[in-house]
């Protein structure tokens, strides 16, 4: 958010300030060790960090709560207005409880889970009022909860107030959280990355809508996340945070664009841009300048247009599926060359999933063709030829899921080998070394169990598996979306490499538009199971003809 | 920009936690648990080799005339002596228990896992037959079988190892369809990995925490369900040495002779505290341990 | 909603008609002849033959399956083998003793369990929590019998010899007219099943205690008490009313070895006599009673599930 109409941000007296706050468990480890911001009436000051840096700690602590297991050792939270201008933490319990909900409000991460399921979503606003004693009738609070109901751009009627939290939308049950922190009309907004698992475009409509109620009402908000692009588009000032301290501090612009820490400045390296001028990783972006697949030859060949050279790999036709009156796959087409790397875009639910499934064989339902090498592929893997299986792989999302935990990597990674060949133990073991090589693991992990790994490494490993066995196709189901974005910055860096050097072709499923240009060059928009856009990625980031499209390329969120 | 998670420079996260059974004995609980446990089945072990010349009768001899107090701590309803009973009669009940806790575990585990695993409508048919079996308390499936059968020895071990089977498939079951979630289990599918060997090494290994559990805890129940049968008259047969059938024998005479009734109780009581209380340290140790680590 | 409701109902229905096939088929494998254990081995051969044609044991199994159905719904569940008289005569006042010792049995240990878990989950790791879950661990693992015998030595024999250790009605009379001989008997009950409810009810009062939705109306401001009355509770109930169900119809089969070992004339007495017996038309009767009464349980489990639930009582529309 910017408010070029105020420039007094130094001006200001602070609503809330927090000085060299320490958290440590129980057992004595120290979590954040001397965390000092402040909050201004009407600006939002952005807390940045990766997973396990602590800023969900810090941003509890401004409102006087510590999860089970940590206690508060030093330090301050000073809230004005608050009637006893003193330390919040020194407040007795009682007191902390009146002010949250009504002075200082608090949204949760994932309204799914915060909100109570079996309430009514009016009558969760209306307890906030209630328990702060707003307004001086009942009448006056049912008026309230409409109202407040309205500014974030929700239905207020009745019939709207008696539903419950499981008959709306993940967008709709975040902005009634953002409803109930609004209702009593706080000075100060604590929000805990208030937009992870939206979609871009509801996201843009969350954002505004925080920023709105900042503006104009004056509240001094505290927005907590992991995401750079969304921080330059809602934040005034920043604060970033690693391990449990704040690094750097200052305005947006100042801390963005002129970043003086080195965590700082790797941090927004690491953050993938669409118009792909920075470069994310050791390897450029690919733009319409460069090509990245070598041709046979070894020199890199220049941008190929379509069907003028170069065979088909992967060819689908006509794909359909669909459970029960739920047509997840509406008729998908499209080919994929040799050593070619398309990017799959799509939302949550628009059959991104089940589409790669289906190419890689872990799901048999569908109707419609898939050849590989214009040879027609059987549906599910058990029915398709060893050297079939051998050349598509599958590389899944979640690094924490992928691996048996029971197993050691090289017992993991020999997998494709032991059923696709005889090869002894010995030779085995070297194929997994190389793998390991390759993806930049080395020879000591082979022993290891995945627990023993962080989630970058896992995903290696689980690479190292689809590559065991030198596929022609890698299929990638959102590889980096479990990861932090630094670390997602080298597995990118790392698929790229891999391609360059194996000619593979690679099909690169994902929501995140922003990664087009790190990784594709062509690119297919998929939205409720059909392809709404086809086309090199240039094309398709630059003269969109399909309204989807357009619509999410106008909502991303950039530096 | 370098890559920031290149292995050299992440640091390791966390210590290799140790074992489920390491972390079951690292417990208190678990420590007094099987102490008790262990005490009860020596006894039970060993008793049996006493007699006769421990204490000069073998279980089934009359010492003398019914409830004297001869000998160490007197004689019982037909005058047999109560401590060479006593020292006799453990050790059928635990052998029958144990059996039928493995009969249980062995089908209950095979029929879960197949239901997990296959799913759609065989999961269905063995659901609804669980279902079925479920309906009938144990101690009345038992009845009825007994009724049917007699009260021989077979009978007890399979009708208990059976009425558990069900409850150890639901268990089994939920626990497996957890892991199956799992994408590891995909890949292996992808792979084309044989089913059976995606299920002995992949699934099983996941799953040792709640069937460990739930071994425990079929185990106590086991001992109970003999126990009980054989209190009630409808288990073990006299002569027999037996604790379940000593309660029933001399409970009538809880006032003058109370040795006959108070030891095999507390023998029984001992012993299925002390199993209950490793269980309830497995389930602790097994909850700590996170196997199938989604995030 | 009642769609769902009415899903249930059926499956129940099949359940219960499954458990009777496998009640009646369990007694095809009973060795020899109905006929003959019913009049013994000095029976003529004409009287045998007589008595096959009543019991109609000439007809095919699944005939006489079908009209032993079709007597169990009407009320007749055949003839005793042991008494000669009709099973219903036998079990009427059985039945009405045996649900006075489980009405109030569950009428006590329900709250208790209740109220003692819930108790436990909010003192978690405090001393009161230790006390409880130490307790009812041990509790949990002692047979019926067991906690039976360690109450008669307590009350009744050794040490206070204040409570009667056996029922001993006049014949004819109810068992309720002496209440004094109940309290051993209940009090066996209550401590078999009590605990299993309070750990099942702290179990899932933690679990509800670390959601996201009761940290987030602590955020809110809420109260503690109505946090827990509001945000907590309710959405304790559905699963701790499924060990409720489970306990009652253990609570239905643990009865037979209270009864027993206090000489209560209720189903249980009569179920061991059955046994003892091989009188096969009682034990069915009795196996056919306990399974609809554990379906029935279930199905009010069920309903408080679908009522506490708000996706399922709407239909889980978007």
């Amino acid at each position: 958010m910017s408010s070029p109409v105020r420039e007094d941000t130094m001006t200001t007296t602070p609503v809330l300030s927090v000085e060299g706050l320490k958290v440590a468990t129980a057992s004595g480890e120290e979590i954040l060790h001397g965390v000092s911001f402040e909050l201004r009436p009407g600006k939002i000051l952005a807390l940045v960090g990766e997973s396990g840096s602590g800023k969900t700690t810090a941003g509890l602590a401004c409102l006087g709560h510590f999860r089970q297991g940590l206690v508060h050792t030093a330090g301050s939270v000073q809230l004005a207005g608050a009637g006893q201008a003193g330390n919040l933490l020194d407040l007795p319990e009682s007191q902390r409880r009146k002010l949250r909900g009504g002075a200082i409000s608090y949204v949760p991460q994932d309204p799914a889970l915060s909100l109570n399921p079996a309430m009514r979503i009016g009558d969760q606003i209306l307890e906030v009022l209630q328990i702060q004693g707003y307004g001086s009738s009942d009448a006056d609070r049912r008026a309230r909860t409409a109202e407040v109901l309205a500014e974030v751009g929700l239905k207020n009627d009745p019939a709207y107030q008696r539903r419950y939290p499981h008959q709306l939308s993940g967008g709709q049950q975040q902005r009634v959280g953002i409803a109930m922190a609004f209702a009593c009309r706080p000075a100060v907004m604590v929000l805990d990355e208030p937009t992870t698992g939206l979609d871009v475009t509801t996201q843009a409509l969350v954002l505004q809508t925080i920023a709105q109620l900042a503006d104009r009402h004056r509240v001094a908000g505290l927005y907590i996340t992991h995401d750079l692009a969304v921080v330059a588009k809602v934040a005034d000032d920043v604060a970033v945070m690693l391990s449990g301290e704040v690094v750097e501090q200052g305005p947006t612009d100042q801390v963005l664009y002129r970043p003086q820490h080195d965590y700082t400045r790797k941090l927004l390296a690491a953050v993938p841009d669409l118009a792909g001028r920075r470069q994310i990783g050791r390897v450029t972006a690919i733009t319409g300048a460069q090509a990245v697949v070598p041709d046979p030859a070894g020199r890199p060949s220049p941008e190929v247009p379509e069907g003028r050279e170069g065979r088909n790999l992967l060819e689908v036709a006509d794909l359909q599926l669909a459970y029960g009156s739920n047509q997840v796959l509406a008729g998908i087409s499209f080919s994929l060359r040799q050593g070619e790397s398309m990017m799959l875009l799509g939302e949550s639910g628009s059959g991104k999933t089940t589409l790669s499934r289906c190419i890689a064989g872990l799901n048999d339902d569908y109707s419609g063709r898939v050849c590989l090498d214009s040879e027609e592929l059987a549906a599910g893997t058990r029915a398709r030829t060893t050297e079939q299986r051998r050349r598509v792989q599958y590389v899944f999302q979640s690094p924490f899921s992928s691996l048996n935990p029971r197993r050691t990597i090289c017992e993991s990674v020999e997998v494709p080998l032991l059923m696709t060949g005889r090869m002894g133990r010995k030779e085995r073991r070297r194929r997994v070394r190389e793998a390991l090589d390759q993806v930049r693991l080395g020879e000591s992990y082979l022993d290891r169990r995945p627990r023993d790994l962080s989630g970058g490494e896992r995903q290696r490993a689980a690479i190292a598996r689809a590559l065991v066995n030198a596929p022609s196709l890698l299929v990638c189901d959102e590889v980096t979306s479990a990861l932090d974005v630094s670390v997602q910055a080298s597995i990118i860096d790392l698929l790229r490499s891999l391609q360059h050097e194996s000619g593979m072709s690679m099909l690169f499923v994902t929501h995140n538009i922003a990664l087009a240009r790190h990784i594709s060059q062509r690119m297919a928009v998929l939205q409720s199971g059909r392809i709404v856009e086809l086309g090199s990625t240039d094309e398709v980031l630059d003269n969109a003809r399909h309204s989807y499209t357009r619509e999410l390329l106008a909502n991303v969120p950039a530096l | 920009m370098s890559v920031i998670d290149s292995p050299q420079i992440i640091a390791r996260e966390v210590e290799t936690p140790p074992g489920l059974f390491r972390r079951l004995i690292r417990q208190r609980q678990a420590k007094v648990g099987i102490g008790l446990a262990a005490a009860v089945v020596l006894l039970a072990l060993l008793g049996p080799l006493l007699l006769p010349w421990a204490t000069g009768y073998t279980s089934t001899e009359f010492a003398g005339r019914p409830f004297q107090p001869d000998g160490m701590l007197g004689t019982d309803n037909l005058g047999r002596d109560v401590l060479s009973r006593f020292l006799g009669g453990g050790l059928r009940l635990l052998m029958y228990a144990a059996l039928a806790t493995l009969l249980g575990m062995a089908l209950g585990v095979l029929v879960g896992m197949t239901a997990a695993y296959r799913g759609g409508r065989v999961d269905g048919i063995i659901m609804r037959s669980n279902d079925v079996l479920l309906a009938l308390p144990q101690l009345v499936f038992a009845l009825l079988a007994i009724t049917v059968l007699g009260p021989q020895g077979w009978v007890l071990v399979t009708v208990i190892g059976i009425t558990h089977a069900p409850r150890i498939a639901r268990v089994t079951r939920s626990a497996t369809v957890n892991v199956i979630t799992e994408d590891f289990i995909r890949a292996a599918e992808m792979y084309a990995v044989p089913k059976w060997k995606i299920l002995v090494q992949d699934v099983l290994p996941n799953i040792t925490g709640p069937l460990m559990v739930e071994l425990g805890l079929r185990m106590t129940y086991s001992i109970g369900a003999v126990a009980s049968l054989s209190f009630l008259g409808l288990g073990m047969q006299p002569p027999t040495a037996d604790w379940g059938l000593m309660i029933n024998e001399n409970r009538i005479a809880l006032v003058v002779q109370p040795w006959g009734v108070l030891l095999p109780v507390l023998a029984i009581a001992v012993l299925t505290v002390g199993t209950n209380l490793i269980t309830d340290s497995l389930a602790r140790a097994a909850a700590n341990s996170n196997t199938g680590a989604s995030k | 909603m009642t769609s769902i409701i009415l899903r249930r109902l059926a499956t129940s229905v099949l359940i219960l008609l499954a458990v009777s096939v496998l009640v009646f088929v369990a007694t095809l494998l009973l060795p020899g002849d109905p006929a003959q254990a019913i009049l013994g081995q000095q029976a003529t051969p004409e009287r045998l033959a007589a008595l096959r044609e009543q019991m109609n044991l000439n007809d095919p199994a699944w005939q006489r399956y079908l009209s032993w159905l079709g007597g169990l719904l009407t009320g007749d569940f055949g003839v005793s083998a042991a008494s000669g008289g009709p099973v219903a005569d036998l079990l009427g006042e059985r039945i009405a003793a045996s649900l006075v010792l489980l009405t109030a049995a569950s009428i006590i240990s329900i709250p208790a369990g209740l109220l003692v878990g819930t108790y436990s989950a909010l003192r978690h790791g405090h001393t009161g929590d230790h006390v409880v879950t130490g307790t009812s661990l041990v509790l949990a693992a002692l047979p019926e019998f067991v906690i039976g015998i360690a109450l008669v030595t307590l009350f009744s024999t050794t040490v206070f010899p204040i409570l009667p250790s056996v029922t001993m009605a006049p014949p004819g009379e109810a068992v309720w007219n002496y209440p004094l001989q109940l309290v051993l008997p209940v009090m066996t009950l209550v401590l078999m099943v009590t605990p299993y409810i309070a750990r099942m009810m702290r179990a899932t009062m933690l679990e509800v205690l670390d959601s996201g939705y009761v940290e987030m109306a602590r955020l809110k401001g809420v109260p503690e008490r109505q946090v827990i009355l509001r945000h907590a509770l309710p959405h304790a109930l559905s699963p701790v009313a499924q060990v409720v169900a489970i306990q009652l119809a253990w609570m239905a089969g643990g009865v037979v070895v209270v009864e027993f070992l206090f000489r209560y004339p209720g189903i249980g007495q009569a179920l061991v006599d059955a046994v003892a017996n091989r009188d096969v038309q009682v034990v069915q009767a009795l196996s056919i009673l306990v399974a609809a009464v554990y379906i029935v349980v279930n199905l009010l489990a069920d309903a408080v599930g679908i009522l506490t639930n708000p996706k399922l009582r709407t239909g889980g529309a978007r």
